[in-house]
Formats: C-alpha cells, structure tokens, sequence
C-alpha cells in the first residue's frame, strides 16, 4: 500500500521545463512577429481532411471521430464522408468568397482516393501539410520507431506525388505525438508541426536532428472542441470567435487566431451560414489577414528556413 | 478524520438558516477571493496505483500543451486583468514552480499575492502516501515557498486534490489555519482535527473555471453570467464567502477573458463585497471569534450518541 520512496523523487525539478523538447518563454517578453503590412491579428483556418477506414485498423488510440459502433457503422462512415464530398467544399466556397488562403492537413489517402480534391485545393491556392496516412495512424510511445518513420515517409511521399512537391509541414492525428516524432519530422524533411497547443505564437522546438517550427492551433477554439465536445451552437462559437478575436487585437504585439474546422461538423447546412458571417466579419476587421501555417512559421523573428 | 468509519467526522452539522452573522470589514457582505492554480504538470511522471496522471495516451502532448499554455501565454492575461479590477490572487500553487518558473511565481509576489500550496506537481498525488511521505510534501511546501517569497504558508488544498485520512491533521500540526479541500458550506467552519485550530475555507468546485467549461460545459458568456448570480446570490445573503478558483489555461484563452473581465467590474462596481485574500479571510475569522460561534453553533445539533 504503501508508494515507492521513488515517488517523492523529483529528478526533473529544475529551471525551465520537465523535458527538452522547447525551452520556457513568457509570451510578453518575444520579439514580436512579423505580419505583413503589419497586421495586429492573423487569422489561420486549419482544416483537417481525413479518412477513415470502415474497417478500424490496430492503433494506438482510437482517433476521434472514428467508428463506433460494431461493423459495418455505416452512420459514422458516411457522415465523415459528408465532411470530405460535401463540406470541405462549402468550406472552399467561403474561404474565396472572403479571399482567405487556408493550411488543409491532409491524410494521403485523400490523395491516394480523390486526387480531384488535391488539385482543387491546390487551384484555390491553400496550403497543404501532410496529417498522417490515415486516420488509423495515430501514435503515442507504444509505436515502434521504424513503424512511425514508415508512416511519416508514406504519407509525405504520397502526397508529394499528388501536389508535385513534398508538404513542409505536419500535424498528427489527434495532434498526437511520440517521444521520437519531432526528431523524425526534422530526419524526413518537414519544418514546421502543428501538433502543440502550448502557445499563441510559433517558436521554435529543438530536436537531435535540428530546429522544428512549432505552429500551435489550439484545439480550445476548434470547432471540434466547441461544438462536438462541449455542445455549443454554430452561433455561440461565432460569438466566442469574435471574442477572442477583440482580446487579441487588443494585445500589444500582433497574434494569431487560429480556426481548427472539421468539413463535417461546421461543414453541415445549418451550420455553413454562421460561419461564412463569421469569415466575412473577420476579412472587414481593420489590421486582420489571413495566414497559412507555413506563413506563420516564415514569420517568427530571426527564423531561417 | 475518523479513518474508515462511513462518516468520517470532518466538521459538525449546522442548517443555513439561524446562523450567527458574521460581520465582513467595513460592513462588507461577502468576502470574495480569486484563486488562481499556479500549477505543473510533468510529462512523465511516476505512477500512482491509486490514479493515472494522462490517462488518454502516453505522452499526452495535447493535455500538457493546454496545461503549458497557462506558464507561457495566459498567465499574463489573468493576471492584468485582476490586477485591473484590484483583485490580488491567493494562489493555489505548485510550489515546483518556484524551480521550474520563477519568474510567474515572482510576477504573482509582486502583485501582493499570498500562496498557499496545492503540492509539490500536480501530477504527484498523495494517494498511499504514509505519514513520513506526506509530512514530507507538507515540509516542503513550507521551505520553497518561503525560500521563494518570504510567507509561510497558511492554506493547503491538496496536490490535484488527493488525500490521505490523515492530512488534515497534518496540515494543522504544522500551523496552517484553512483548508480548501472541503465544499460543504459557503461559509468558514471549524475542522475537526487532533491538534491546532483548522478552518474550511470555500473554495468551489462549481464556479471553478475547470467545471465551468469541461464538466458543465458553459461558454465563456454562460461562466461569466454564472459567476455574476454567484456573487449577486452570496452578496444578498450576507456573510458569505466566494471563491473564484481559475486556471490560466483556461479562463486565460483569447474567447475567455473578456466575459471573464466583465465578471471583476461587475464585482468590483457593486460595493457589496469585501475583495479580499484567503488568508486575511482566515484571519479575520479566528481573530474576531468566528470559529467559536461556529463551534457553539455546532454544539446545538449535535447528538449526545455521535462518536
């Protein structure tokens, strides 16, 4: 009954953080971020683009959104297929009608299934980084080294074959890492990750293998988050999004509002209206752009690459 | 506490109506304290039998992202935002912050906050600890935050409030004078512990800022409009007390602290409540004999057949 003596040990108290992968940074005291035309807000829309097999492959973690109820669900497999014919779509439609360029985390087996949505993506001039093979690769420590970096290299190289050129960036599924996925991300090729949610600002972490962007989109003011999770209305996210837009601006150094969507949940008829107002609120707002995450990387201070 | 019996035997019953008035400074009706969580939590921590730290996934990078979040972006926002309205924390600190970032725990000494400890980490539970091992955490407490700012501590509420049956009788041995780990009254009462004078001080479980989003799941507008009936309710009935036990990581986020701030200059403007610290509560209870009023309102319910 009695813990471990090892329990009151605490070998990781020191300065600074528990682990080595960034260091400590009070927000108020970066150098601030280079916008163009000095823009207060950047407003990043994310949205994931996933598949999900009818049959739930071995994984670590069930992803969300994935089957839940016994085989065949059609239910859950069909509706994520609304998101991916139906609303991504929508969402295309408003992010021109607004001017906004997007970043679209792409599972390859989008590219590997519907190549027609990759060229229409790349047409509307949007960003696409590479989110896994598909949504049975989630990772956490269990996840062999061998098998994770085959997973990383296929869906990167699956959708440099369908854009013409390899992603720079990635996010996880469910945002989820192991201890080896910054150093395998930097290994093959990428430059930024979006899987953190620690910050409103890019910065960078430190890997063995080199410096890796990290771009937090914080999953608190995802349309998942908000409204799959926590059951508010289209319209109360719009309310909350137009709050945290007002906060920001009125920081003093210039911020990111970052738009987490999922196709088949804002994607849907009684939500699109909500939130096409909400776009079209936020182009009018005086010193607000819109950004990818590529962008965001490119424009934290002092950064190469 | 009375180990093992089905009723552990914390404090006495007393009904809410016929109590003695408690009379707040300068005829104030209720004593409202903010409490932020100045909190770590490891990535990797050892295991404890009785809980799991991150129960999702291992590493669990998007709980200790959100947590982290609060150390790097929203500490600042709460911060200003209280001290705008003139409300000093009384925090409810991971006292391995003072290690790990010592310039947030230096930020809240400035601002004239008192602290009182939530634990070492928040993700080392005191489940199965024996008596050295908690005294040890007690023990530790006290050293690091007096090392760190010069107050000895007054109040514990227990690391991500885990308990042994014999902390709070700890806690008052060593001459810490509230508790925050109880929620059954809005009012200070008496604790019974073996030694010392130990008071429950509310906190709130059902206006913290984790239940408000994550288990009544509210909109920011809907916390802050229930934090305002809280308030207006415990304003007219006098002699109360509210706690608003935030985390940054929470009410600190961009579609938050807006309402959030709404909520202090509500407060602030209404003239009713005493703004005050935890501690400077417990000490105007135990200096103007509210513990004993307490003690002998107690007396009057309870049964001669009780222990």
């Amino acid at each position: 009954m009695t813990l471990d003596p090892g329990y009151l040990e605490y070998p990781m108290r020191r300065k600074g953080m528990d682990h080595d992968l960034y260091s400590w940074s009070n927000i108020a005291e970066r150098a601030p971020l280079a916008l163009p035309g000095g823009a207060k807000v950047a407003v990043a829309p994310l949205v994931s683009l996933e598949w999900f097999p009818i049959v739930p492959g071995e994984a670590p973690f069930r992803a969300p959104g994935h089957m839940q109820t016994a085989y065949p669900d059609y239910r859950h497999y069909t509706a994520r297929e609304y998101g991916t014919r139906v609303g991504f779509y929508r969402l295309l439609d408003a992010f021109a009608k607004v001017g906004a360029k997007a970043t679209i985390a792409v599972n390859s087996a989008i590219a590997e299934r519907y190549s027609t949505i990759i060229a229409d993506i790349l047409a509307a001039g949007h960003e696409i980084v590479a989110h896994a093979t598909d949504m049975d690769a989630t990772i956490d420590s269990t996840v062999p080294e061998d098998r994770e970096r085959a997973m990383i290299v296929a869906a990167r190289d699956t959708l440099a074959q369908a854009m013409g050129s390899a992603p720079k960036g990635w996010m996880s599924i469910a945002r989820q890492q192991s201890w080896n996925t910054p150093r395998l991300l930097v290994e093959e090729g990428f430059g930024y990750c979006l899987d953190w949610v620690n910050d409103d600002l890019p910065y960078v972490q430190t890997t063995s293998a080199g410096p890796l962007v990290a771009v937090p989109y914080n999953h608190e003011l995802s349309d998942r988050q908000v409204i799959v999770v926590q059951q508010h209305s289209a319209e109360s996210y719009v309310e909350q999004m137009k709050d945290a837009h007002a906060w920001l601006s009125s920081e003093a150094a210039p911020r990111v509002l970052p738009l987490h969507l999922t196709p088949y949940v804002m994607g849907l008829p009684f939500r699109m209206g909500a939130f096409e107002g909400l776009l079209e609120w936020l182009a009018a707002q005086p010193g607000t752009v819109f950004a990818t995450a590529g962008e965001l990387a490119a424009a934290l201070p002092g950064e190469d690459a | 506490m009375r180990e093992g019996e089905r009723d552990p035997g914390l404090y006495g019953f007393r009904p809410w109506r016929d109590r003695p008035a408690i009379e707040w400074p300068d005829g104030k009706k209720v004593a409202v304290w903010v409490s932020p969580n100045l909190e770590f939590y490891e990535i990797d921590p050892p295991k404890n039998p009785h809980r799991t730290s991150w129960p999702r996934v291992h590493p669990d990078v998007v709980g200790y992202g959100h947590r982290d979040y609060g150390n790097r972006v929203a500490h600042w926002r709460m911060a200003e935002v209280m001290s705008k309205h003139g409300f000093p924390g009384s925090v409810s600190l991971s006292v391995s912050m003072c290690q790990h970032m010592p310039e947030i725990v230096a930020d809240a000494d400035a601002r004239g906050w008192e602290f009182f400890s939530h634990g070492i980490y928040n993700t080392r539970y005191s489940y199965g600890m024996d008596e050295a091992q908690e005294r040890a955490i007690i023990e530790d407490s006290i050293r690091t935050v007096r090392e760190a700012t010069g107050q000895t501590i007054k109040g514990w509420l227990a690391p991500a409030l885990t308990h042994t049956p014999r902390t709070l009788d700890l806690i008052a041995e060593y001459g810490l004078t509230y508790t925050c780990d109880l929620y059954h009254d809005d009012r200070p009462n008496p604790v019974e512990v073996k030694s010392g004078r130990l008071i429950s001080m509310p906190y709130s479980l059902e206006v913290n800022d984790h239940y408000g989003f994550f288990v009544y799941n509210m909109s920011p507008r809907e916390y802050a409009d229930t934090l305002i009936r809280q308030y207006d309710r415990l304003a007219e009935e006098g002699g109360t007390v509210m706690c608003i036990p935030l985390h940054a990581y929470l009410i600190g986020q961009p579609h938050r602290i807006g309402p959030f701030e709404e909520v202090l200059r509500h407060i602030a403007a209404d003239g009713r409540a005493w703004i005050t610290r935890s501690g400077d509560i417990a000490d105007h209870f135990l200096s103007t004999g509210g513990y004993e009023a307490a003690e002998a309102d107690c007396a009057r319910y309870a049964k001669e057949d009780r222990a």
